[in-house]
């Protein structure tokens, strides 16, 4: 929601950004302020992934120009887990399996890392346990999923809800969600858009990635954003992406890339 | 093999020294065993790098440094080890510098098993002590041999299942000091037990343990063994276990090798048909630390079934081995077997050699194998961080992670605790 007067988190000037000697991200500007929810749609490949790492501070891309300011610090001095610590948060397009670390042992060390950070006190196993399984309530998700690995074997839909989970776990100042929906099933999809919504407030903000009109019928968008070639090159309201999905990117003068061979970056341990 | 070199002569000949000081027996079988082995030390050679089986695991060290008998034993208090002592075990047999501390054990007497002093064996004893711990071609069983006294001797009762765990633990108390350890443990057809073989030091001088086991079952016996491998930073520990699985006996075995500037285990396993067995290790070594794993299972009539999972976790400039031999004989046919060897290698000094050894000669089996030697994932590292974890926090927990695995294994929920917590201590030391 846009509030009137309220605060800066975001301020992304002319970023650069490439990987392996390519450029990807080619003069990007976005300002995000508190209360706000903005969407990024755009064609495949053309850098929304990309920019929500180099926002979490994935050491695979170097920034080569331009600016990212957090409520007004210099995030990109920052290594990946101050920025965390700062308050900012994503949630994979494909969250990383973890085999042998026990979701429950993982999540309470990263909330109570993330809280020690912030002068605020640590929970004991116990009580984490209960905060934690509150927090899964919300989500309808099993408690199970506690015991499991982190990630592993779960479903594509029960790994998104596992990173909203960390999301309401961590409160950060600033959520990026890169397709958080896709992979959701109708009900999941409304059940993590409604979790979505409960931790919306006016001290922080969040950056949905898209290809689709129907989570923003859940989580309703402040600003829509067009993507192309590693650029914002359109903003609009919410009815921005409906003019979307009924016309698709030609018109805005987006382009589709051809279907690169995808490959998510996993590498045998 | 080679004559004896003059070193390796004056190496074997001071620790043999005290050996003829050695209290005859009243067995006459046993002193007979002793006499056979010792007749096999004045043959043998210290192993090399030139001996295939000893290539990557340079033992030079040892023999450069001179060690002798136990002397004068050291009198523990039951204090001075208690924080050794794992809940869950009923019966504990402690050994202090390779003797038998009776006063520090503890028998229970209603377990339905016999534990004694391997001393004060009897007839089921002679038929298998030695006997499938080959001494033959092995100068460190030899020497175990030729030094035999006292040790563990477990009989559980046909169709007895043991409910509590057994647990051996052998303390190293002296700097210089070679220690003998022996264990037999005799499963009768039927019977089910824990065994938990325990090394571990109250010193952080150098001395040597060469210790044998041999684990015989009977038909369709089952035997849980555990193997802490926690000597003292500068201790040598060289042991060979012998283990013989009768028809549709099934044994489980995770060993994990933690401690000791240089150590070796070899574990042999003999299968009939229709056994079973899971053979899991993990060593996590760091500085200059050496630990090899030799294993052979060798699958000698049909329809046997093995598993095996060894992982490394090594820092520093430590070197692990790992030589992960099976054996299916001709006429083993329908023998299912899998290894796997994993290594995290955590700095890039650290090293590795493993290998698979297969030796197939039945047609109708299934076999696989595979190795992986690989570093933490930059990917998981990342993903991690992006939740706060510092650089060090989230390597600490994949590291943690790729040994829990093995740890989790472990059957005894006090021990299993226990490693866990060592192995988060020692990795978030060495990163
Ligand atoms: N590690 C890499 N090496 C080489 N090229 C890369 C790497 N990572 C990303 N790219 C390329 O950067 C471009 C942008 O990828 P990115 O994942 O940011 O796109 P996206 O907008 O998120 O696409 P999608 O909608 O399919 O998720 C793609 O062309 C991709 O192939
Ligand atoms: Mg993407």
């Amino acid at each position: 929601m846009i509030y009137p007067g309220s605060k800066t988190i975001l301020e992304v000037r002319g970023l650069c950004a490439s990987v392996s000697g390519t450029e990807i991200l080619k003069g990007l500007d976005l300002t995000v302020k508190s209360g706000e929810v903005h969407a990024i749609m755009g064609p495949n490949g053309s850098g929304k992934s990309t920019f929500s790492k180099v926002l979490a501070g994935h050491s695979a891309y170097q920034v080569t120009a331009g600016s990212v300011l957090l409520e007004g610090k210099n995030l990109l001095d920052l290594p990946p887990e101050e920025r965390a610590r700062a308050g900012v948060f994503l949630a994979f397009q494909y969250p990383i399996e973890i085999p042998g670390v026990a979701n429950s042992q993982f999540l309470r060390l990263t909330y109570n890392t993330v809280q020690t950070q912030r002068g605020k006190e640590e929970l004991d196993p116990l009580e984490f346990d209960d905060f934690v399984r509150e927090k899964m309530k919300l989500l309808e998700m099993s408690p199970d999923f506690l015991d499991r690995s982190v990630n592993e074997g779960f479903s594509g839909g029960e790994k998104k809800r596992n990173e909203i989970l960390q999301m309401a776990l961590l409160e950060p100042r600033l959520a990026i969600l890169d397709e958080t929906d896709s992979g959701l099933d109708i009900d999941a999809l409304r059940i993590v858009s409604q979790g979505v919504n409960k931790l919306a407030n006016k001290d922080n903000a969040m950056v949905l990635v898209t290809h689709y009109q129907r989570l923003l019928n859940y989580i309703v968008p402040d600003f829509v954003h067009v993507m192309d070639d590693g650029r914002i090159v359109k903003t609009g309201g919410k009815e921005l992406a409906l003019e979307l999905e009924a016309r698709g990117y030609d018109w805005v003068g987006a382009k589709h890339r051809g279907a690169a061979p995808k490959v998510v970056a996993k590498v045998a341990a | 093999m080679s004559a004896v070199t003059p070193v390796t002569a004056t190496y074997l000949e001071s620790l043999l020294a005290g050996q003829a000081q050695l209290a005859a027996s009243p067995l006459a079988w046993l002193n007979t065993l002793r006499a056979a082995a010792v007749e096999r030390v004045g043959v043998l050679t210290v192993p090399t790098l030139r001996d295939e089986d000893w290539r990557f695991t340079d033992i030079s060290l040892l023999t450069k440094m001179s060690f002798h008998p136990l002397r004068t034993a050291i009198n523990l208090q039951a204090a001075d080890i208690e924080r050794f002592h794992i809940a869950e075990a009923a019966t504990r047999l402690v050994f202090v510098d390779g003797v038998f501390a009776p006063q520090l054990s503890n028998i229970d007497i209603n377990s339905g098993v016999l534990v004694s002093n391997l001393a004060a064996g009897g007839a089921a004893c002679a038929a298998h002590l030695g006997r499938h711990a080959e001494f033959h071609n092995n100068v460190f069983a030899a020497l175990n041999t030729a030094f035999l006294h006292d040790g563990a001797l477990i009989v559980v009762p046909r169709n007895i299942s043991v409910a509590t765990p057994i647990h051996l633990l052998f303390i190293a108390t002296q700097k210089d000091v070679a220690s003998y350890p022996r264990c037999l443990l005799l499963a009768e057809s039927g019977s089910a037990v824990t065994l938990i073989e325990d090394y571990v030091a109250l010193q952080e001088e150098a001395y040597f343990t060469n210790a044998v086991t041999e684990i015989v079952l009977a038909d369709s016996a089952r035997v849980n063994h555990v193997r802490v491998q926690r000597e003292g930073a500068q201790g040598f520990h060289i042991a060979n276990c012998a283990v013989s699985l009768a028809r549709t006996s099934n044994y489980q075995s995770v060993s994990v090798a933690l401690g000791a500037r240089i150590s070796r285990y070899n574990l042999n396993v003999q299968m009939a048909e229709g056994a079973e067995c899971a053979v899991d290790g993990l060593a996590l070594i760091s500085e200059r630390q050496l630990a090899d794993t030799h294993t052979c299972i060798d699958h000698a009539q049909p329809h046997g079934v093995s598993r095996q999972l060894h992982k490394c976790i090594v820092g520093g400039s430590a070197h692990a081995v790992f030589n992960g031999k099976i054996m299916v004989r001709q006429g083993a046919q329908h023998t299912d077997s899998q290894q796997s060897s994993r290594t995290l290698l955590l700095t890039g000094r650290a090293q590795i050699d493993t290998k698979p050894q297969l030796e197939i000669f039945a047609d109708d089996v299934k076999c696989t194998h595979g190795a992986t030697v690989g570093q933490l994932d930059s990917e998981e590292v990342f993903y991690l961080q992006s939740r706060g974890l510092s650089d060090t926090a989230a390597r600490n927990m994949l590291t943690y992670a790729f040994g829990a695995e093995i740890i989790d294994r472990i059957p005894i929920t006090s021990l299993k605790q226990q490693l866990e917590q060592t192995v988060l201590e020692q990795t978030a030391s060495q990163l």
